[in-house]
């Protein structure tokens, strides 16, 4: 087992390093991004910049710099906010992540019992809804679904607030919308995972030792039906973090995702580096964490 | 499908592959849910085809006296507009229309070149395994660490907004399904009798891999992109919404969305009509892959 920890730990180190690497690339993947910054700019003035951020050193070099200045949370000063990069995206990080948690919440409450449902009762009506509804939310933009219900909720019938966050009514829409862009996601996974324990051996044990059919289903498939579930949440992570970008814009939540957007939008790439590559290493972490939750859960593995 | 289990691998001896052929083809056809699919696509594609010539207006032309015409349904609704006007009074429908071509476009030549990519290193992976398996497996474990939306916007803007970059950053950050999904099959399939008669014979490697292997894993490749079509249109349009489109110059349905936003409180049609052409797209793409995929997996039969 711990051969195995050993093993994912240094990975966890080189797919870090490697994060690193892309992050630095963005900087330079224009070639020359003085020219981006200050397209008018006098050469003299450009040479000048060039040096006061040190892009006239080789690249090894800068990476070098680049890893060793992010590992103690220096990317620099953001060109706009005249403030470290990594400090501004630090200060927004805890609302993206609690709008995550929120939505993840709301979408397991929805997403545990009626994928359990489709699951036991396979190709009834209510599965088949239940299909339909993955399929639909599955197919909406959720920046879409998010204006749509704004559309309805806050200026149609004047329910909550058209954006903001802070006051629990401002949060709803934005939890609501990232919810309903993971609900479908994690319906399919449960169904599909308790259909695959679902007629075990040991289930049918189970039920043929006389338990109810509610413990057969709580105490034995999702117990199993549990691993998968774990696993596809630590590898969608990104699509969520992706989604709560988006969703932050819709509703101008002021979290890391839109200051990002807003960074890009004016080429800070100060603020640019320091947010994608804290997300980064936010996911690859959570997926570390997951493969370690996984050996404990799941005593196979611990064999190999 | 954002979430593909890996599935059984198909008919393995080619022979068997283009009997099984003809039987999963009739299995897709009598599927309601796939013909409906197939049909609304058909129309998607005639449509973006034929935009200048079935658009009813210029998706371009201003008009201040029209902005902000409802659609024809509503009260001050104007039949020659059918789905209202814009803020500058341009013709929503044909901005619809037009936007047809970019979704589809990038949709299919993002997946293109991931397909490119990701088989390419999947075959290598599988069949070279070693050193080259683990660092291909270190950079797709690198790439699915980024939120792809956010990797792609951040190029995009450094690389200078087009449609090429676009086309090219969306493919990039998304072949990485394609790799793990190859290596596995290309593993399995290294074992299989055919392959080890092929070499036995003295086939040379890069024969057993183009000529053996390729073909079976060609109905898992074909789902996989019909899904990934899919996942690059609302890529594309979460780009476009976000504000690095492909230039100003071409309505794109992800960019009359964002610019719809900014008129929630006046004009609901704005943002909720593009947003059900996606909707309608994607979901067609989504219901005939899925079929694809019932209809090619053998654990049914």
């Amino acid at each position: 087992m711990s051969a195995f920890l050993i093993r994912r730990f240094l990975r966890f180190v080189v797919v870090c390093i490697g994060v690193s690497l892309v992050t630095f690339s963005i900087l330079h993947a224009s070639g020359d991004p003085v020219a981006l910054i200050m397209p008018e700019a006098p050469e003299a003035d450009r040479a000048k910049l060039r040096d006061a951020l040190g892009l006239s050193d080789p690249l090894p070099t800068q990476f070098v710099r680049f890893v060793a200045n992010a590992a103690r949370g220096d990317f620099g000063q953001s060109f706009f906010h005249r403030e470290p990069a990594f400090g501004l995206v630090v200060e927004r990080m805890p609302t993206t992540l609690g709008l995550t948690c929120l939505a993840v919440t709301l979408a397991l409450a929805i997403a545990i019992p009626v994928g359990i449902y489709s699951a036991v009762f396979r190709n009834t009506l209510g599965d088949h809804a239940a299909t339909a509804i993955v399929f639909l939310g599955q197919s909406m933009p959720v920046f879409w679904i998010g204006i749509m219900l704004m559309l309805l909720f806050a200026v149609q019938w004047r329910l909550l607030p058209v954006s903001g966050w802070g006051t629990w009514s401002s949060m709803v829409l934005p939890a609501v919308t990232l919810g309903a862009f993971t609900t479908p996601l994690f319906m399919r996974i449960i169904r599909s995972s308790m259909l695959e324990v679902i007629n075990l051996d040991y289930v049918r044990t189970a039920r043929a030792k006389g338990l109810s059919e509610w413990l057969v289903i709580c105490r034995h498939a999702l117990r199993n039906a549990a691993l998968p579930i774990v696993t596809v949440t630590g590898l969608q992570f990104g699509l969520l973090l992706g989604g709560a970008v988006l969703t932050e814009t819709v509703f101008a939540v002021p979290g890391v995702g839109r200051l990002i957007v807003g960074a890009i939008r004016q080429l800070d790439f100060p603020i640019v580096q320091a947010g994608v590559f804290l997300l980064a290493i936010i996911i690859v972490s959570v997926n570390f964490l997951v493969d370690v939750l996984y050996v404990y859960l799941n005593p196979t593995v611990r064999l190999h | 499908m954002a979430v593909m289990l890996p599935r059984a691998t198909v008919a393995y001896e080619v022979g068997a592959s283009i009997a099984g052929g003809s039987r999963a083809w009739r299995r897709f056809a009598l599927n309601p849910a796939a013909l409906v699919g197939s049909a609304i696509l058909l129309v998607m594609v005639s449509v973006a085809l034929a935009a200048p010539w079935v658009a009813p207006h210029d998706p371009a032309k201003q008009s201040l006296l029209r902005r902000f015409t409802p659609p024809m349904w509503q009260t001050g609704g104007n039949a020659a507009y059918p789905l209202g006007t814009d803020q500058v009074g341009r013709d929503v429908l044909s901005r619809i229309i037009h936007g047809a071509r970019i979704s589809l476009l990038v949709g299919v030549s993002a997946v293109l070149v991931s397909l490119v990519v990701g088989v390419s290193a999947g075959l290598a992976s599988g069949f070279m395994g070693g050193k080259v398996d683990t660092a291909i497996g270190t950079v797709v474990d690198v790439s699915l660490s980024f939120p792809q939306i956010l990797l792609a916007l951040a190029f995009v803007a450094a690389l200078g907004p087009s449609l090429v970059t676009i086309i090219v950053v969306l493919g990039l950050t998304g072949w990485e399904r394609y790799a793990r999904v190859v290596r596995a099959e290309v593993l399995a399939l290294r074992e299989k009798e055919f392959v080890e008669a092929a070499r036995a014979i003295g086939v040379g490697r890069l024969r057993i891999i183009v000529r053996h292997v390729l073909p079976n894993t060609v109905s898992s490749i074909v789902v996989m992109s019909t899904l990934q079509v899919a996942q690059a249109i609302l890529a594309e349009a979460a780009l476009s919404f976000l504000g690095v489109g492909s230039g100003n110059a071409y309505p794109t349905w992800g960019q009359m969305i964002s610019l719809g936003r900014d008129f929630v409180t006046v004009a609901w049609w704005l943002a909720t009509l593009p947003g059900l052409a996606i909707l309608v797209t994607v979901l067609a793409i989504n219901l005939v892959g899925d079929r694809l995929r019932d209809a090619l997996d053998p654990r049914t039969i």
